[in-house]
């Protein structure tokens, strides 16, 4: 029965190198199946270099109509039935069509490709983006292997960036202020403030804060907005009295945040909130939510 | 709810072994230096803290267990060859903690071993800390978890000296530290009144009462910082401490913490933040037993000035006294429903502390005496007998310091206090006063004292109204008064003038004693103003004539006046004894006719008040022996008196009685000195009659019992016949000696006489006698020569 195994394996193997392989950065990414593998790293504007091999089996010959790579950024929206958009499309020839006998390796260059989105994996949406390579064939189908790569852009530090600082309350009830000390945060970042208790008359039996994240992705005519809370952060034990003030210190790194992201592609968008949230002892909640940015400060990969 | 404390423990153990299995993989975990699982499972340990089920003392015990293991985690913390962490990422990593309680236990864990390392100043780590705790609002949970931040950071302080030390606020730094986490600590205790679990007020008071010394243990790191000189206990530590515990308005809280700041504090810094400390106290809630607080205060300064002399200018100089009256003063008329006893307490105490510390100042006694007068006044009448024991003490607190009741009658408050006794407490606390002068032999010697001192003791010198008589022990009663009779003995003055004044005084107040109280009295009163007599005649000649108030005359009138008030008890034997000393004193000062008079008053009682023949019997010799003391009386004047003296003799009941008062009347006419009265025959009529009477008592006894009398009488006669021979009385003769030998030689050989060894021996010790002078030889004995045995 081996022969049928034959058959049906690829007549050859494919393999991309990047030129910088051995130097460049790799970031885990997490694929469908949950492993999680490294994916090298790469920058908008960046040249994308490498080496594409394919080596035919068993001395196999392989009759081609053309070796192709193309460089894709690809939204894809799980529920548009798993459509693929692409918005950025490159191609590169590499072979014209012919018959490959033997080991063969092709150099590719993208130079300065835009690539102004970055990656990212949401609940609805995922943006990728990936090197395709194509040996084009008339019978047995084409030979196609992919090559995921990550894009992060950077932000320098914004300009402005002012406190959050509000007063809210139910009337004779509850009535606190919170502050937070910026209203733009890196990825590393540790957001500090307090929360000050005018007035308490609920028994409240704790608060937390909770780092939310709101997707929503445009499929056609209609709207999703799919929210996850990423973190919850226990900053409150018991009930405060009038007066009191209550620290935040939230260390933003353990949490596996991306930066904010507005209007991708007219796709889709991803926004950032703090939810302040206290519980009293029936188990009522009160929250106020507030937007933050997020951003990524270069060398902040990991 | 019955079964509340089987379900408590049940939570208990819940817990306990919720931290033992998180702890036994927090163990493996650091023995595999795994520090992601050391930070997991130590979290997931703490976070059996994070229960609300138990009560303090439960939860004391699974804190304890913690507090063990978080030993363990601080160890492997330390070693970052282990984990390959530097402390400050450790800081950090452990704040990723979910939850606030067990973050917060390992952040201060980590924060301990952050400072160690000394990369950052301690100041730094611990304000950090110590704000990051505030995350905990719960009451039980934040005093524990402060209270393992205090426990960690107690050896971390950046102290003058210490290793920690910083720049130079670092002793500010560090009071800053352990006074934010004492605020806070306290403001969480007192509002577990209001916020903790359900449940009667009591309970959780006990409960609350469970977890001060939580709390207090800041005060006592505050109290041990090297920094905290007096200028900064002053200006920071004692204002910021006092600001809370007013604040906090909790009465709980602000009794034990006020208690606690005296306590652990040095008292001379109490001493030069007297006023701060006392303004504080009228600011407590009023249902804080501030007394107590006072009391305490008062009691540490006194024995503060007592450990040195060399203190005591400080006191001065800072004016204690004032300062703590003024307090006491405002705080007793803030709390109106403070019970008279608390009240008393204080000034109790105050009065300690006064007399310890300056005990020449009478008038601060003084002082603290007439406020408690004006408390008392207030109160209609004190039956409260605590209340009553202090007044006691507070009175007798002068008293056991001066040993001198003088100093306390100058103390114009101190029978004000007393008049605010009950009888019984008043009659004790005259004893106390006059024991305290017999013990000290104390002299009382104006007249002005010793008018207070009557008035300070009146409870024993006369019934008070309503006093229930009865009530009153014979033997106390007696006990009494023989006090007061030998006070008034201690009442002397070396200036005849002012003895009268006392004299007078005395008088004044012992006559309105009632029948029952003069016996006792009266007799001291009389010796009294007798020694004045003597203490008069021996300065005579100086003062007599210029001070003409002061004769004895006077001195006399006034024992007569004296002497007649025990008419009204009645008690005649004892006032016909005064009258003859009277006498006798009379005759000391050669006042005839006075001294005549008191034998006439003497006589007048034996005749119409003296109605028991044995009393007469003593009354008469009494009288008999006076009488022959006297030299005063002219012929005319001491003939009657003998008369008077021989015919009551002769007159008494039993015949016996009668032999012996007779032949004692002899020696009214044969006084033996130089110029007194040598009336031979007298003397002997006298013996015959005795002689004559002691027959017929023979006689009467035969008569009536078949058996002669007793032959001592006979014998007692010839005494005396021997002793008038002896003194060369003429009429008496040795052939009269023989007579009477014979005589009793023939009664004793009688038949009907029974045999009698007294009356033998008698006679032949007498006989001896005889034989003795016989044999001596010289005159006695030429004199003696011719009586024959």
């Amino acid at each position: 029965m081996n022969f049928l195994i034959e058959a049906f394996k690829p007549a050859c193997s494919i393999s991309i190198k990047f030129s910088d392989g051995k130097t460049r950065k790799r970031v885990p990414i997490k694929r469908e199946n949950g492993q999680t593998l490294l994916a090298p790293l790469f920058r908008n504007q960046e040249n994308i270099a490498g080496k594409i091999t394919i080596e035919p089996h068993q001395g196999k010959r392989i009759e081609h109509n053309g070796v192709k790579v193309e460089l894709l950024g690809q939204i894809e929206m799980y529920l548009d039935r798993g459509n693929f958009y692409d918005f950025t499309s490159l191609v590169r020839e590499l072979d014209v069509p012919g018959d490959i006998y033997e080991r063969t390796t092709y150099p590719f260059e993208f130079s300065m490709v835009e690539m102004p989105y970055e990656t990212y994996n949401g609940v609805n949406v995922r943006l990728r983006y990936v090197l395709k390579v194509t040996v084009s064939r008339n019978y047995g189908g084409s030979i196609i292997e992919y090559l995921n790569f990550l894009v992060h852009n950077y932000s320098p530090p914004p300009s402005i960036n002012t406190s959050i600082k509000m007063e809210v309350g139910i009337e004779d009830c509850l009535h606190i202020e919170f502050e937070y000390n910026k209203s733009k945060y890196h990825l590393k970042d540790v957001i500090i403030g307090k929360i000050f208790f005018f007035l308490v008359k609920i028994k409240i039996k704790n608060m937390d804060i909770e780092i939310r994240r709101r997707e929503s992705t445009v499929t056609g005519a209609t709207n999703h907005v799919e929210t996850e809370t990423l973190a919850k952060f226990e900053l409150m034990d018991g009930a405060p009295v009038r007066g009191e003030s209550i620290p935040v210190r939230l260390f933003l790194s353990p949490y596996e945040l991306t930066p904010t992201h507005r209007n991708i592609n007219n796709k889709f968008s991803v926004k950032y909130y703090l939810n302040l949230v206290l519980v009293d002892e029936e188990g009522l909640r009160y929250f106020k939510q507030q937007q933050i940015t997020i951003y990524r400060l270069p060398l902040q990969d990991t | 709810m019955l079964n509340g404390t089987e379900d408590e423990e049940k939570w208990l153990a819940e817990g306990i072994a919720g931290i033992q299995h998180n702890a036994f993989y927090m163990h493996r975990a650091l023995d595999s230096n795994n520090l992601r699982e050391a930070l997991k499972y130590s979290a997931q340990m703490l976070s059996e803290l994070r229960t609300s089920k138990l009560s303090p003392h439960k939860y004391y015990e699974l804190y304890m267990r913690a507090f063990d293991e978080l030993k363990r985690l601080e160890l492997f913390f330390k070693d970052d060859s282990k984990h390959g962490v530097s402390v400050v990422d450790l800081y950090e990593l452990v704040q990723h903690a979910g939850n606030i309680l067990p973050r917060l236990y390992l952040l201060c864990t980590v924060g301990s071993i952050y400072i160690k390392s000394k990369e950052a100043p301690a100041k730094e780590v611990l304000k950090d800390l110590v704000e990051m705790c505030r995350g905990v609002q719960h009451p039980i949970r934040g005093l524990f978890l402060r209270s393992y931040l205090a426990q960690i950071s107690r050896d971390k302080l950046p102290d003058i000296g210490s290793e920690y030390e910083g720049d130079a606020d670092t002793v500010m730094d560090a009071v800053d530290f352990v006074l934010q986490n004492f605020t806070e600590m306290n403001k969480l205790w007192v509002r577990m009144q209001h916020q903790g679990p359900g449940g009667v007020r009591e309970k959780r008071e006990k409960e609350r009462s469970e977890l001060q010394d939580l709390v207090g243990k800041n005060l006592h790191v505050l109290s041990q910082i090297e920094g905290v000189d007096l200028e900064m206990y002053k200006e920071t530590v004692l204002p910021r401490v006092l600001e809370q515990v007013v604040n906090c308005k909790d009465d709980l809280a602000q009794y034990y913490l006020m208690d606690c700041i005296i306590q652990v504090f040095p008292d001379e810094y109490h001493l030069q933040t007297l006023e701060t400390l006392l303004g504080a106290c009228p600011q407590l809630q009023p249902t804080v037993d501030v007394k107590t607080v006072l009391s305490r205060l008062m009691d540490r300064l006194s024995n503060y000035a007592a450990s040195s002399a060399d203190v005591l200018p400080e006191f001065l100089q800072v004016e204690a006294f004032s300062k703590l009256s003024n307090a006491i003063g405002k705080v007793i008329e803030a709390q109106l429903d403070m019970p008279a006893v608390g009240a008393i307490t204080l000034y109790v105490s105050l009065l300690t502390f006064t007399l310890r510390v300056h005990p020449d100042r009478l008038d601060h006694v003084d002082q603290v005496l007439g406020a408690c007068v004006k408390k008392l006044s207030n109160i209609p009448k004190l039956e409260d007998s605590r209340a009553m024991k202090q007044v006691v003490a507070l009175l007798s607190a002068p008293l056991e310091k001066y040993n001198d009741i003088v100093t306390a009658l100058t103390l114009s408050n101190y029978p004000r206090v007393m008049d605010h006794l009950d009888i019984g407490t008043n009659k004790l606390m005259a004893m106390v006063i006059i024991q305290s002068i017999m013990k000290n032999n104390s002299c009382i010697s104006t007249a002005d004292k010793v008018e207070v001192l009557f008035k300070l003791i009146k409870g024993l010198i006369k019934d008070i109204d309503g006093a229930d008589v009865d009530e009153l022990e014979e033997e106390d009663f007696k006990e009494e008064q023989n006090s007061v009779a030998r006070l008034i003995h201690m009442l002397y003055n070396d200036e005849p003038e002012e003895m009268l004044k006392i004299i007078c005084i005395v008088r004044k107040h012992t006559m309105v004693g009632g029948p029952k109280r003069l016996p006792f009295t009266v007799s001291s009163l009389v010796f009294s103003a007798l020694r004045l007599l003597r203490q008069l005649q021996g300065q005579e000649g100086d003062i007599v004539g210029e001070e003409a108030s002061m004769t004895p005359n006077k001195i006399f009138q006034l024992l007569t006046q004296i002497i007649e008030s025990l008419s009204a008890v009645p008690s005649p034997e004892l006032a016909l004894r005064l009258y003859l000393q009277c006498a006798e004193a009379a005759n000391g000062c050669d006042i005839e006719h006075v001294a005549y008079e008191f034998f006439t008053q003497a006589f007048l009682l034996y005749e119409e008040e003296i109605a028991d023949s044995k009393a007469q019997v003593t009354a008469i010799h009494l009288i008999i022996g006076t009488l022959q003391r006297m030299n005063v009386f002219g012929v005319e004047n001491r003939d009657t008196l003998t008369h008077k003296a021989t015919g009551y003799s002769a007159r008494l009941l039993k015949k016996a009685d009668q032999c012996r008062a007779v032949y004692a009347c002899s020696h009214l006419f044969w006084v033996d000195d130089q110029d007194g009265i040598k009336d031979g025959e007298r003397v002997l009529l006298c013996l015959k009659r005795a002689l004559r009477i002691a027959n017929a008592a023979q006689q009467m006894a035969n008569v009536a019992r078949g058996s002669g009398g007793p032959v001592s009488l006979f014998v007692e006669i010839l005494n005396k016949y021997i002793y008038f021979f002896e003194k060369g009385n003429k009429q008496i003769t040795s052939s009269a000696i023989q007579g009477l030998i014979e005589l009793i030689n023939t009664e004793m050989q009688s038949d009907s006489t029974n045999p009698d060894s007294v009356a033998d021996a008698f006679l032949a010790s007498t006989l001896r006698y005889i034989q003795f002078q016989k044999q001596k030889g010289g005159v006695m004995g030429e004199k003696f020569e011719s009586i024959k045995l």
